[in-house]
């Protein structure tokens, strides 16, 4: 029977879908914010996974199909900003700001962190392009010297948790323009927390997509500056 | 048919942004040349919105999903990531959410300003 697992080609995918559903659903029924379908759902396939004994690999040789579809959903985000375009030349100045420090505060709050933790300049260079979406990350982590599985690892813990608390933490520091809500969901936590924007409303997700290219950006840009510093 | 040909236009500029990609040395992914590939064509009306949005927000809505994989590939990483895993924690924590609250502050603060001086 694990042969089978193995050698199945939808098992992966099937399994990524029935595992958000399953997200979905206790969302539904809790509506509670820890219970993030993406959270839950990944929870989920890890549980699966390690119970059948199933290597990751062999997963994954279904699941890569789910994944496949990331760059043309990406390329789609063009979409809402377009529609919102007219909004974003408004606002240019504030657009331009917001994000400029949210990459700044990302790089120095993990410079100062890795000082605390008396990190390695490795480890730290690895952490710093964190908050950007993983594709960049893993250019900008190699081109410095970093570990790019450590990266990898850190963007998606990001995400998720930018995914997560945003509700939160929108209301707690009184951000209440969409525009200042997407920007700071895009910036802090990339694609995954743009798939929060985009719950959140048009406005939200359009800019959200916009901070994941500005920020991303600009963090290979000013990054190499910072890992001089450690 | 509406889908397929939408599909296959979207396909078609993610596939430019590779080629993008492989041409510039610069670490930025065809995901973003993409993006920008796209917009650029919404903006000239070498693209129309009815030839990308319906199928557009379908990929946009069943994003999330499409995330679940890499994450779960976190299992792979383990191995590497525990002797860092608290620190790696922490720090993701807490610049987490410094960045969205410096981001939509400041965001919030220059938009406002900018309103009150109109007025």
């Amino acid at each position: 029977m694990r042969d089978f697992f193995v050698h199945s080609v939808f098992f992966g995918a099937v399994l990524s879908l029935a595992a958000y559903e399953l997200g979905l659903l206790l969302k539904k029924k809790w509506r509670l914010a820890v219970l993030n379908p993406l959270l839950t759902g990944t929870l989920c396939v890890m549980a699966v996974l390690t119970l059948l004994q199933t290597d990751y690999a062999d997963y994954n040789a279904g699941a890569k199909y789910i994944s496949y579809l990331l760059t043309p959903a990406t390329v789609c985000l063009a979409v809402p900003l377009y529609q919102q375009l007219s909004l974003l030349k408004k606002n240019l100045k504030a657009v331009i700001g917001g994000i400029t420090a949210g990459v700044l505060t990302s790089l120095i709050g993990v410079f100062l962190l890795a000082k605390l933790f008396s990190l390695t300049h490795e480890q730290y260079v690895t952490l710093l392009p964190k908050s950007i979406t993983t594709a960049i990350g893993i250019g900008v982590s190699e081109e410095l010297g970093g570990i790019a599985t450590i990266t990898v690892a850190s963007i998606i813990i990001t995400g998720i948790l930018g995914n997560v608390i945003a509700e939160d933490l929108c209301k707690i520091f009184r951000i209440e323009e969409p525009v200042a809500k997407g920007l700071a969901l895009g910036t802090a936590s990339h694609a995954i927390g743009t798939a929060k924007a985009m719950e959140l409303g048009e406005i939200e997700g359009a800019m959200s997509s916009l901070a994941i290219a500005v920020a991303g950006l600009l963090t290979v840009a000013v990054a190499p500056v910072f890992a001089k510093l450690m | 048919m509406k889908y397929l040909k939408q599909f296959g236009i979207i396909l078609f500029v993610s596939f430019l942004g590779e080629l993008l990609h492989e041409l510039i040395p610069l670490p930025i992914p065809a995901s973003v040349y993409g993006l920008l590939l796209m917009l650029t064509a919404l903006c000239t009306g070498i693209l129309r919105l009815h030839h990308v949005q319906e199928t557009a927000a379908f990929l946009i809505e069943i994003m999330p999903v499409m995330f679940i994989p890499a994450a779960a590939g976190l299992l792979d990483s383990w191995p590497s990531l525990r002797p860092v895993w608290l620190p790696v924690v922490l720090i993701s924590v807490v610049t987490t959410a410094a960045v969205m609250a410096v981001t939509g502050r400041v965001t919030q603060l220059l938009i406002r300003r900018e309103r009150r001086r109109e007025k």
